[in-house]
């Protein structure tokens, strides 16, 4: 029997779609019982409950949780892993990233990198050399624990239809007061999240300036999709950080993806090969986009995203 | 009062220019002959603590790899960068992360450093672990995904690239501080600081020295290429992308 301890991510209020991945995830393993923990509110862990597959949500309240800081949830992850879980998986966000390798460590536990497919309860898949290479590993049969963070862009949310068992844990752990936050500065939340959103449209360097970029955001508004830019296009400053996609940014999964001036490195393809359908719209007919693109269209997107926006909101 | 000394790891890897393709058996990657180089984000934590000595802030800066005998070579480049003087424990077949992180600690130990930058990944493995373990071990702060370092006193306050903007954190020293591209541009190594770096010290110990057994836990079994996606069709205009796109329900 494998236990499954999956790392909810929430903002205080709302549970990150990727908890609902890494369900997805952990339900291939075999023979398996899934719990989450919640370290926040009974409401967080009223919406964990409902993902279908969770056996048990554990709802860890602690005013010291509130800022979601590693340092602080670590040592409480990892006393409740020690109570009998096999495994426990945090999703490959930057919340993830942060946090389970400092898990991993208290528990002298092996991790295992953004999974992205299971094979056994020990054997997963996982890219290396920014996703040039699946490199499938495989953890020592006499380990106790296996720390992982799930590729969410592999894996569909489950649905939200189960109705798991809830708990209070009242765990006594000594927790440090050496990190402090400070401040959050959020990106624009009119918009749908980049990380969730159905539709995405990104741009990249060819759009010339910020100014140019509203193009972008005009055809993104008109699809009510998420605005995605290319690496190229935040360091020139046309699109801000959290807006990127690929490999050193946001690693995404939509149903319709259109690249916009973008000419396809390898390190931004990284970022959308799990999307359902891409649109490459690109005045250099030879851009290796084209290779991965489902539907491309060559020409200048100065004229070519008025006509499109033009034309899906005359609709 | 100015930080003692900051530790940097150096990690030497396949240069990111390198297109990296599996071996056709499987085995491994094909990376004979390739260009090797600092992990780009290693780089980057090496200027950062270069910056704050140069500010007055740190009085040394110690670069350390883990690594093959040839990672010298990457640690000559970052002495020549500016780095005082640099350590590599000589491994030949390469660590897990966390006892890649067991090493660090034993440096730690050893050299006592009130700060420890690193990249926040390796572009090899990509793991984005180690800097974290280490913190866990050593059981002090993580400050991960740096985009801005400013250190006043025994605190340092970090602003983090995180998924949904940019967070502020104040964390006490000693620290651990992993870096993301946007902290700096790395300078550009002179000539005449690379003839000043084959005088610095390099330090090579052995994993025993620092009384660590490397554990293997996980085990390679296969390298695959991705699988490639199928290319599509090109259209002539965009009444023809939309009506694709209608056709396949997407607008």
């Amino acid at each position: 029997m494998n236990r499954i301890l999956i790392v909810a991510e929430h903002d205080g209020s709302h549970l990150n779609a990727a908890t609902a991945k890494c369900v997805s995830c952990a339900m291939q393993v075999p023979d398996a019982q899934v719990d989450v923990v919640v370290l926040g509110s009974a409401a967080v862990a009223a919406q964990a409950a409902t993902l279908a597959g969770v056996a048990q949500v554990v709802q860890v309240e602690n005013p010291a949780n509130d800022s979601q800081l590693a340092a602080v949830l670590a040592p409480q992850i990892a006393a409740l892993v020690r109570e009998g879980y096999t495994h426990v998986f945090g999703p490959s966000t930057t919340f993830g990233k942060d946090l389970m390798p400092r898990v991993a460590a208290l528990l002298d536990a092996p991790q295992l990198s953004d999974i992205m497919a299971v094979e056994s309860a020990r054997r997963f898949r996982r890219p290396i050399y920014a996703g040039n290479v699946i490199l499938t590993v495989e953890v020592e049969a006499d380990e106790q624990v296996i720390v992982a963070t799930v590729r969410t862009a592999s894996f569909a949310e489950v649905p939200r239809d189960g109705s798991a068992s809830m708990i209070v844990s009242t765990l006594q752990v000594a927790l440090p007061s050496h990190t402090r936050f400070v401040s959050m500065t959020k990106a624009n939340t009119d918009r749908p999240d980049l990380q969730t959103a159905a539709t995405v449209v990104s741009g990249g360097r060819a759009l010339g300036s910020a100014e140019q970029f509203k193009l972008i955001e005009q055809l993104a508004a008109t699809l009510g999709a998420a605005v995605g830019a290319s690496r190229a296009a935040v360091d020139a400053g046309y699109a801000p950080n959290e807006l990127q996609v690929g490999q050193t940014g946001k690693i995404i999964s939509p149903q319709l993806y259109i690249a916009v001036g973008i000419s396809g490195a390898i390190q931004h393809m990284t970022g959308i090969k799990d999307a359902k359908t891409i649109v490459a719209i690109n005045k250099d007919a030879d851009a290796p986009i084209f290779e991965s693109a489902d539907l491309g269209l060559v020409g200048d997107l100065f004229s070519i995203l008025p006509e499109l926006t033009q034309r899906l909101s005359s609709r | 009062m100015a930080i003692n000394r900051i530790l940097v790891g150096i990690k030497r890897v396949v240069d990111y220019n390198v297109r990296v393709r599996p071996k056709a058996d499987g085995s491994g990657v094909m990376t004979e002959g390739a260009k090797m180089s600092i992990n780009p984000f290693d780089e980057i934590a090496l200027e950062e603590a270069l910056r704050i000595k140069e500010r007055g802030q740190a009085t040394e800066v110690i670069v350390v790899g883990i690594g093959p005998s040839d990672a010298q070579a990457q640690l000559r480049t970052a002495l020549a960068m500016g780095a005082d003087r640099a350590v590599l424990v000589q491994v030949e077949v390469p660590l897990e992360p966390l006892d890649g992180a067991r090493v660090l600690h034993q440096l730690i130990v050893r050299e006592q450093p009130q700060l420890v930058m690193l990249g926040k990944q390796a572009i090899d493995d990509d793991n984005n672990q180690t800097g974290q373990m280490l913190a866990a071990l050593w059981d002090r702060p993580q400050a991960t995904f740096a985009s801005k370092v400013d250190i006043d006193g025994d605190v340092v306050r970090v602003m983090r690239e995180v998924d949904a903007g940019l967070q502020t954190i104040d964390v006490d020293l000693p620290a651990v501080i992993t870096v993301d591209l946007r902290l700096n541009e790395p300078r550009y190594v002179k000539l005449p600081d690379i003839m000043k770096a084959k005088k610095k010290l390099l330090e090579v110990l052995t994993l025993e020295a620092l009384g660590i057994t490397p554990r293997h836990r996980i085990h390679a079994v296969r390298h695959d290429a991705p699988t490639p996606r199928q290319k599509g069709v090109l259209v002539p205009d965009v009444a023809t992308l939309l009506a694709e796109l209608a056709n396949r329900g997407l607008v």
